[in-house]
């Protein structure tokens, strides 16, 4: 018999356990590393429940640090599942999730959104959603009917849509002439700092449910990939499993870059580095992308963090300096 | 219930280009049926709409003895299965995780494998002689060896019906006959029923209980091959000069395309 092969639970079950120690050991690092010092043992007396340290360090763990690691988790989280879907649905393993201009549309509905004077959430969330929305809706009408699921024309308007979301926002930023400007490309470099706990828990609350649908169509996902006829004569309905993909994930993808801007690489190389180890079944790829990428993140954001001698730099910076350059040795690996 | 797919009427076009003009026909449980015709001519399409993969226009199709909008996504997945022309998956799965694909219409939404399962996929995988293959990935195997990795996948989503897109296109000559002689098994030791586009009519001729001729859209002619293949027919269907004749190793005839410069007038 060719039983060699672990049942897939097992297989997911060993996995998830792995990224989910990651996730914890770089949250543990992000919670105790920091311009105002090092505490591992302040982290881990809080931890255990004793308090007798009577430094302001648990303060500043729990009331800053705390909410920006669960919201690099967050990010990472999503962006990594955006990038598996993308390339899921265009069936490209080197597609991006910015590709399909959705984060672009969600950023030009953001700035619109500060440029109002609407409150980061929900007010912002909302205009980046609605801008998302719209980006979605132009492309699919573009590339209506039965070629939403030809990989070649999602891709291509997506280009088109991504250079004028592009356009928008530099003309958007040229017409600004106050104190807003310095906000807004701090925002679009990819920004972590402006949260508080409460705001954190409320996306988390929001996004979770959605990881779960994810995972539930994990699956389907599997048999898209092989070819889209052999996927409907195996039962699947892929027009809905696309569309609610597409939905699902610009969702998310708006969620995140209401609240930190576009931080780029992440939702590319996470998933092809997890793929490249895990292999390509996405029914371990989406907990390995939501626990490893939400450790990544954490990572990226923790250099943000520490590494300048005063004050922080974006973490979005961080991400596309370590990403681009692993992007292209992946690349020139693949085509080989 | 002696029919596997009775297809009536059917009327399909593309914008404004009718590919498939009111084409009737049925294929008998069991047997071995193998649409023809020129490029163009509407085959693919035709495969597509039995598959369900694509809705006619118009007419009927029957699957079973039941129309095909009675069945769920899943249930018509049960009884038919799709071997597509050769697919290129950028994606790198092993042999053994595609062929398990093949029972998704047996599971639920994660497709969590049961012990039945791995049984399954290792008889159809010994059938179409890949298990020595399992642990390889698909994109480091050669053009036959994919297409019989899909056909195992074909065979363990438990069809009644099998269809074929060109199965033996870009194969070659070993890999051409080891394909039709799997699906000569499949017919005779599983009883399923083999539905396959070709374009190579002698290959054809060899394997097929019943030939479908299609020329634009409409039925040119359609029966045993002995009966469909006269020269006058292909002639007429693909607009070039043949030499027809029994083939040696039995009764069926043997197609031979004749170069213009044998031509003599």
């Amino acid at each position: 018999m060719i039983n060699k092969q672990p049942f897939i639970i097992k297989r997911i079950l060993a996995v998830s356990f792995f990224m989910l120690i990651l996730l914890l050991v770089a949250a543990f690092l992000g919670l105790s590393m920091g311009s105002a010092g090092i505490g591992f043992n302040e982290l881990w007396q809080s931890l255990s429940g004793k308090t007798g340290s009577n430094s302001m360090l648990p303060a500043i763990i729990w009331h800053i640090r705390f909410p920006r690691v669960v919201l690099a988790a967050l990010v990472g989280a999503t962006l990594s599942l955006g990038g598996l879907v993308f390339q899921a649905l265009l069936r490209n393993p080197l597609a991006e999730p910015y590709i399909l201009g959705i984060s672009g549309g969600s950023a030009v509905g953001a700035i619109i959104g500060i440029l109002l004077g609407m409150s980061r959430f929900p007010g912002v969330s909302l205009s980046a959603f609605a801008g998302s929305i719209a980006t979605l809706i132009l492309i699919l009408l573009v590339s209506s009917g039965q070629t939403i699921l030809k990989k070649d024309s999602l891709l291509l308007s997506g280009v088109m849509v991504n250079a004028f979301c592009s356009a928008v926002i530099i003309f958007l930023l040229s017409i600004t002439r106050d104190s807003k400007l310095h906000n807004i490309i701090f925002w679009l470099m990819g920004d972590l700092s402006i949260t508080g706990a409460k705001t954190v828990i409320a996306l988390a609350a929001t996004l979770f449910p959605f990881f779960i649908i994810i995972f539930w169509l994990s699956n389907s996902m599997n048999l898209l990939i092989t070819g889209k006829e052999l996927a409907k004569t195996s039962g699947i309905n892929i027009k809905a499993i696309t569309i609610a993909l597409l939905v699902i994930t610009s969702l998310l993808v708006s969620a995140t870059v209401s609240h930190c801007g576009l931080i780029g690489f992440v939702g590319l190389v996470i998933p092809h580095l997890l793929r490249l180890v895990f292999g390509p079944d996405h029914r371990i790829l989406v907990p390995a992308c939501i626990l490893g990428g939400g450790a990544y993140m954490i990572f990226c954001d923790l250099l943000a963090r520490v590494l300048p001698a005063q004050g922080e730099m974006p973490s979005g910076v961080i991400t596309a300096m370590i990403g681009a350059p692993l992007f292209i040795f992946l690349l020139k690996r693949t085509k080989q | 219930m002696n029919t596997a797919v009775n297809v009536k009427n059917i009327v399909h076009s593309y914008g404004n280009n009718p590919v498939l003009k009111k084409i009737s026909f049925s294929v008998t449980r069991g047997n071995f049926f193998i649409i023809i015709g020129p490029n163009g001519s509407g085959k693919t399409t035709l495969m597509r709409i039995i598959s369900g993969i694509l809705k006619p226009d118009e007419g009927e199709l029957d699957i079973l003895g039941r129309p095909i909008h009675k069945y769920s996504r899943k249930s018509m997945a049960r009884i038919i299965a799709f071997v597509p022309q050769l697919e290129v998956v950028d994606f790198p799965f092993t042999v053994y995780e595609i062929v398990l694909m093949g029972r998704s219409p047996h599971q639920g939404m994660l497709g969590l494998e049961k012990k039945c399962d791995l049984e399954f996929i290792g008889q159809a995988m010994e059938f179409t002689g890949v298990e020595h293959l399992a642990r390889r990935r698909l994109d480091q195997l050669s053009g036959g060896e994919r297409q019989r990795v899909f056909i195992a996948r074909a065979i363990s989503q438990e069809p009644q019906i099998i269809l074929l897109d060109e199965p033996t296109a870009s194969l070659d000559l070993r890999h051409q006959v080891r394909v039709m002689d799997l699906m000569e098994r499949l017919k005779k030791e599983k009883g399923i029923t083999v539905i396959m586009v070709s374009h190579d009519v002698n290959l054809a001729a060899m394997y097929c209980d019943e030939l479908l001729l299609l020329k634009e859209g409409q039925v040119l002619s359609l029966g045993p091959p002995n009966e469909v293949l006269t020269f006058q027919a292909i002639e007429n269907a693909y607009e070039c000069t043949v030499l027809v004749d029994k083939n040696p190793l039995g009764d069926f005839p043997r197609v031979t395309l004749v170069p213009e410069k044998y031509i003599k007038i």
